[in-house]
C-alpha cells in the first residue's frame, strides 16, 4: 500500500516538473506542445477511492496551471477527464474493467492506444476551447486539438511502456 | 432535509465534480479579464524558485547569442557616448525620472493566447506593480504582479495587453495590442486614416503612460489596413525584439509613480 502512495506522489511531482520545465517549452512548430501530465489520470489504479481520485486530477491540473500562468484550464480539464475516466475504461477494457484489477501494463495494445486516444483527445479539446475561449476560432481549436494530442499521444505511450518495463 | 444530505452522499463525486470543475472554469473567466488574474501565479515562491533552479541550468545554452547581444548594446551605447558634443542635459522639470533594474527571465511563453514571463526580481529589489519591462532592442511588457523575490509580467504577447505607442516619424500615437496569432506581430490600432505611413516606419513608446519613458523602439511597420468602419487603421507592426528567446530584461522604476498617482486620484 505504501509502496503504492509513495509511487503515485512521485510521479505527481515528477510529471509536473517534466511537464513545465521541459514539455511546455518545446514549442514545435511554433505552438505545438506536448501535455504529459494526463498521463497520471490515464494510469492511476483502476481501483481507488474516486473522491481522492478526483481531488488528485484537480490539484495536479491546478499545478500545472499556476505554473504555466492559465488561470484554471488545466484543473478543468483535468477533472472532467478523470471523472468521464470509468466510462472509458469499461468501453475500452470491456465490462469487467471493476471486478478485476487491471494492470494497464498487461492489456493489448490496441486497447491501451484507444483508452488513451479518447481520453487524450476530450483533455486536450476542453483544454484547446478554454485557452483560446473564442467561438469564432473554432477551427484553429480543432487544429490545435488535433496536432496536440498526436504529440501527447506518442510521448504518453513511449512513457508509460517505459513504466510498466520497470514493474516486471 | 435528509431526502437532500441522501442525495448529496449518493451522488457525492458528481457533486465534487462539479465543484471542482465550476471553480476552475470560474478560475479560467478571471484569467481573461486583465487585473482579475492575481491570485496564485507563477511568481510565487515555490514556482518561482522551481523555474530558477532550471534556469541556472539551462542558461548556459544561449550564452554565446546573449554575449552578442550585450556587445551590440555596449557598442551603441559607447557610439552614442563617444559622439556626444556637450556634457548631458540636464533634465527638465517636466520630464520624469526612471530608474533602471537589470533582471533575468526566468520563464517565458509566447505559444498561447495569454502569455506571462516570469522575472528574478520582486518585493524585495523594490519591484512594484505597474513597471515596464524593456530589452536592449524593444518592449516586453507591464509586472503585474509581485512577490518577496519574483515577478509576473504581462507580456505584448498578452490579448489583454494594451501599451500606449506613437508613430516616430508624425508622432501621431494609438493602441498596441495582440491578436493572438504570430509572436512576431502584434496590432497597434487607433491612428486616423488621413497619417501618411508607409511600410518600414518606426514605431516606439509614447511616453504619454507614467510605464515606460518615450521613445523606445516598439517594432517597424510591416504591413497596414483600414478597419471596417474605414476611418481608423489596424497597422501590423514586426516587433524588434524576438519574443522567443529572452534572458537579459531591464525593469523600469518611474520615480514620480507616486505623484503621479495622487495627481490623477485628486483629478477624479
Amino acid at each position: 500500500m505504501n509502496n503504492i502512495v509513495l509511487r503515485t506522489i512521485l510521479s505527481f511531482i515528477g510529471l509536473v516538473l517534466l511537464q513545465v520545465l521541459v514539455c511546455s517549452n518545446v514549442n514545435f512548430l511554433g505552438e505545438i506542445n506536448p501535455y504529459i501530465y494526463v498521463v497520471f489520470i490515464l494510469l492511476y489504479p483502476v481501483i481507488n477511492n474516486r473522491l481522492l481520485f478526483l481531488f488528485l486530477s484537480f490539484l495536479l491540473g491546478y499545478t500545472i496551471d499556476i505554473f504555466l500562468d492559465s488561470g484554471g484550464v488545466h484543473a478543468a480539464a483535468s477533472v472532467a477527464i478523470a471523472y468521464i475516466r470509468p466510462l472509458f475504461l469499461k468501453f475500452s477494457f470491456g465490462a469487467a474493467f471493476d471486478y478485476q484489477s487491471i494492470k494497464f501494463s498487461n492489456t493489448d495494445f490496441s486497447r491501451r492506444l484507444i483508452y488513451f486516444l479518447l481520453l487524450i483527445g476530450i483533455h486536450h479539446l476542453i483544454l484547446f476551447s478554454l485557452v483560446i475561449f473564442d467561438e469564432t476560432k473554432t477551427v484553429l481549436i480543432l487544429r490545435q486539438t488535433v496536432y496536440s494530442s498526436i504529440f501527447t499521444l506518442i510521448l504518453s505511450l513511449l512513457l508509460s511502456s517505459l513504466f510498466s518495463k520497470k514493474e516486471t | 432535509m435528509q431526502q437532500l444530505f441522501n442525495f448529496f452522499i449518493k451522488n457525492k463525486t458528481f457533486v465534487l465534480f462539479l465543484l471542482l470543475f465550476s471553480y476552475a472554469l470560474s478560475l479560467t473567466i478571471q484569467s481573461h479579464e486583465y487585473h482579475r488574474s492575481k491570485f496564485l501565479n507563477s511568481s510565487n515562491q515555490i514556482t518561482g524558485s522551481v523555474y530558477g533552479t532550471f534556469h541556472s541550468i539551462t542558461q548556459y545554452f544561449n550564452l554565446k547569442q546573449e554575449n552578442r547581444l550585450l556587445l551590440e548594446e555596449n557598442n551603441r551605447l559607447k557610439t552614442k557616448v563617444f559622439n556626444q558634443k556637450d556634457s548631458i542635459p540636464v533634465d527638465s522639470v517636466l520630464e520624469y525620472k526612471y530608474d533602471l533594474f537589470p533582471s533575468l527571465v526566468y520563464k517565458n511563453s509566447y505559444a498561447l493566447p495569454n502569455n506571462y514571463l516570469t522575472l528574478n526580481k520582486g518585493k524585495n529589489d523594490s519591484i512594484k506593480e505597474d513597471y515596464g519591462v524593456i530589452t536592449s532592442k524593444g518592449i516586453v511588457g507591464i509586472i503585474d504582479a509581485t512577490s518577496k523575490n519574483y515577478s509576473r509580467v504581462l507580456s505584448v504577447l498578452n490579448t489583454n495587453s494594451r501599451v500606449n505607442v506613437k508613430l516616430k516619424k508624425t508622432n501621431y500615437f494609438g493602441t498596441l495590442s495582440w491578436d493572438g496569432k504570430s509572436p512576431e506581430i502584434t496590432q497597434l490600432k487607433d491612428i486616423q486614416d488621413l497619417v501618411k505611413l508607409s511600410v518600414g516606419d518606426t514605431v516606439v513608446t509614447s511616453g504619454y503612460s507614467s510605464t515606460f519613458p518615450p521613445n523606445i523602439p516598439v517594432g517597424s511597420v510591416e504591413s497596414f489596413d483600414l478597419n471596417d468602419t474605414k476611418d481608423l487603421y489596424i497597422i501590423d507592426v514586426k516587433l524588434f525584439n524576438n519574443m522567443k528567446n529572452l534572458e537579459h530584461v531591464y525593469i523600469i522604476k518611474n520615480t514620480d509613480i507616486n505623484e503621479l498617482k495622487t495627481l490623477i486620484i485628486s483629478n477624479e
